[in-house]
């Protein structure tokens, strides 16, 4: 397959946990809209990185993707091939090519297993290796993320951290994926440790031919991953976008706020800076506001923001934003704005031309 | 916070050589290893350093909370003429809260659940005044108000479930400042919240500091943080203090490996990504046998033969008001080697 064909296609995907009551007859009463109608595509090679708060999604549109939840609705597509209502036995070669890492390198490993089986389990498990060959290539791969090859024998407890993830890394590695989902893989870690793991996974990118989705909470981290990045809010995406110009331009008025609460290390331009402080919390997503989500913490929000679904727009600049009052775009990107293909189903048509200019509302 | 007011201010909190080890299974960990610095009124002074570094236990030591039978503790902590150290439990008890409190990193687990919220404020004012119930609850709601919960007045009686996050912290912050303490010490408060919930709550802290002149020890891994509320800094590194220095000094004109790498390895998304993420090679040390020397050095890529003996704490500069270090490179070699693709990093591991 050539690079730049989509490896992974998600279109529309749903998925709802449902909120039982009743005794005798479990009667749904609501349900968590924790994915809501979302589309991303993954080229082969590329990594793509997704932003959100806790709640927004994210990591349950990551279960959903390798099929460890089973989506509501919507279809998973990898290399063309459907996913979702695959039997187990089916999924089981996609499985070897997607793997995951988990942000937790504390509660992701077996406490009572020693660290070469945790990492040679997928290889038996898969028929792929067994007795002193495995025992080789299980070395190889600890010698590759960085860990001492005579720590074989050692159980996860005895390593700091960091090293537990580059252990979770040598796992996911283990198969030879195409795809590796890391699901906040150093949202645990210290900063001189995030960035040891960063370059790590970015050197492994090149030398293993992968392509990632990398999860993260904040735009810091996803920056030096990143090609492309979707901003989530309450189980929506929000805005994708070419990763540099995300930091040039957000779009989204919640990109705009994402940005604006990283602090600066410099205290000189901190001092300067008149942050965007984004009031209340993220509403609860049992019951998500109608319309645009971010309608009722948006500093630009007017009336049609709580009537009307944005759809996505798609820009020239390469950037999607579902918001009906754009920022940092001209009249002339306005303009030629349209409705993207994988807008999802339950927006308007509404582009940010044909809404009026009207001025903010001050909250 | 305005220095000129105050030019020689007597220091509120003063801690000399303080030291704390646990005994464990594995044997004698030094959790602090010999710290000693002053909390001057008013001010918000910013302790980074990563896990293990030895930032909360010195936290938790100043409340006494770190006393335990497998705990010994050495050195000063003068408050008001009091030393907290050897200070009497009924001593510490009329401290804590009315003239120094605490807010957590994890809102989740410091809210007892099974209680109202405001059943937990009023509890610890009503343990510390003669105050009526009615009374309690209305200050209870007053100071809910104050730290920007909405409908304060309902939201009294909500149970800890029914808050978010940034609210759970919030209401931490209420209780931390029912008794009008002087001091309030923040250790890690926003690690467990969402970015945009956690500028909430440096605003929040930000605006105590200036009505109220609230003192603040803000204890966080993240300088990010640090640059936007901190007066002074303490940069610890594996139980020891490894600069000291205003604000300007600590990222402008910093004088310790350590934090040259700390400031390197942050990500600034008002500038362009450099290729590759500058990293502290290496692992922090073990606290059980911490390294001989200079307590860096193992990851250090400037080490050299000196550096096997612990340099103090003291100040290097010949200009420095109160910017110390524990690094034995000359200052002209620092600014030349602090220097790494155009800004300050720790370069590459020897």
């Amino acid at each position: 397959m050539a690079k730049g064909d989509p490896l992974l296609e998600v279109s529309h995907l749903v998925k709802r946990f449902p909120i039982k009551e009743g005794l005798l007859f479990d009667r749904e009463v609501a349900a968590v809209h924790a994915v809501d109608d979302v589309s991303l595509t993954l080229h082969e090679g590329e990594t793509l990185g997704l932003v959100g708060e806790s709640g927004c999604g994210k990591s349950t549109l990551c279960r959903a993707i390798i099929q460890l939840l089973t989506p509501t609705s919507g279809s998973v597509k990898y290399r063309g091939k459907e996913l979702v209502g695959l039997s187990r036995k089916d999924l089981q070669p996609v499985r070897r090519d997607i793997q995951m890492i988990f942000q937790d390198p504390y509660a992701s490993l077996n406490p009572r297993k020693r660290v070469g089986q945790i990492i040679g389990d997928p290889l038996s498990l898969h028929g792929l290796a067994s007795g002193s060959q495995l025992r080789r290539e299980v070395q190889q791969l600890m010698d590759r993320v960085g860990l001492q090859p005579e720590h074989y024998n050692r159980f996860p407890h005895e390593f700091s951290g960091g090293q537990r993830q580059r252990i979770g890394i040598a796992r996911a590695l283990a198969l030879r994926p195409r795809l590796i989902i890391a699901d906040e893989p150093v949202s645990a870690l210290d900063v001189s440790i995030q960035a040891q793991i960063i370059n790590l996974l970015d050197d492994l990118q090149d030398e293993f031919d992968l392509s990632y989705i990398f999860v993260a909470h904040d735009l810091g981290v996803v920056r030096h991953v990143s090609d492309r990045i979707a901003v989530m809010y309450l189980g929506k995406i929000v805005e994708r976008s070419p990763a540099a110009v995300l930091y040039e331009r957000p779009i989204h008025p919640y990109s705009v706020a994402l940005l604006s609460a990283v602090p600066i290390p410099d205290p000189r331009v901190e001092a300067e800076r008149k942050p965007l402080v984004l009031e209340g919390d993220v509403p609860s997503p049992v019951n998500p506001p109608p319309a645009c989500r971010f309608h009722t913490r948006c500093p630009w929000a007017t009336e049609i923001c709580s009537q009307d679904e944005p759809p996505l727009a798609e820009y020239e600049s390469g950037q999607a934003a579902a918001c009906h009052h754009p920022r940092n775009v001209d009249s002339q990107m306005i303009a030629g704005a349209t409705v993207a293909v994988d807008s999802p189903a339950s927006a308007s048509d509404v582009l940010p031309s044909q809404t009026e200019r009207e001025p903010a509302v001050t909250r | 916070m305005n220095p000129s007011a105050r030019p020689n201010p007597e220091p509120l909190l003063s801690v000399e050589d303080m030291r704390v080890r646990f005994a464990t299974e594995d044997g004698v960990v030094h959790a602090v290893d010999g710290v000693s610095f002053d909390l001057r009124p008013g001010e918000i002074l910013g302790i980074v350093g990563e896990s293990g570094s030895g930032k909360s236990v010195t936290a938790q030591t100043l409340m006494g909370l770190t006393r335990s039978p497998n705990a010994s503790i050495s050195g000063s902590v003068r408050f008001h003429g009091t030393d907290l150290v050897t200070a009497s439990e009924e001593q510490l008890q009329s401290i804590r809260g009315r003239e120094i409190s605490m807010v957590f990193q994890d809102p989740m687990t410091s809210l007892n659940p099974v209680y109202r919220v405001g059943a937990q404020i009023i509890e610890q004012i009503e343990a510390h005044k003669e105050i009526g119930d009615d009374e309690a609850k209305e200050r209870a709601v007053e100071l809910l108000a104050s730290v920007g919960i909405p409908n304060a007045k309902e939201r009294v009686d909500n149970y800890p479930y029914e808050f978010s996050g940034g609210m759970r912290q919030r209401a931490m912050i209420a209780m931390a400042l029912a008794l009008e303490p002087r001091i309030l010490i923040a250790d890690e408060p926003t690690t467990a919240l969402d970015v945009t919930i956690q500028a909430q709550i440096m605003a929040l802290i930000q605006r105590l500091n200036e009505e109220r002149g609230l003192a603040v020890i803000l204890i966080t891994h993240d300088l990010g943080v640090i640059a936007e509320v901190a007066d002074r800094v303490l940069v610890m590194y594996a139980g020891q203090i490894v600069e000291e220095g205003s604000l300007d000094d600590i990222f402008y004109d910093p004088q310790h490996p350590y934090t040259w790498g700390l400031l390197g390895s942050l990500t600034r998304l008002d500038q362009p990504p450099p290729d590759r993420l500058p990293q502290i090679g290496g692992q922090p040390p073990s606290l059980l046998a911490p390294p001989g020397g200079c307590r860096f050095r193992p990851r250090c890529p400037h080490a050299f033969e000196k550096c096997t003996e612990l340099p103090a704490l003291e100040e290097r500069l010949p200009a420095a008001n109160s910017h110390a270090d524990r690094c034995w490179l000359e200052p002209s070699e620092k600014r030349e080697k602090r220097e790494v693709e155009g800004r300050i990093g720790l370069g590459a591991p020897a």
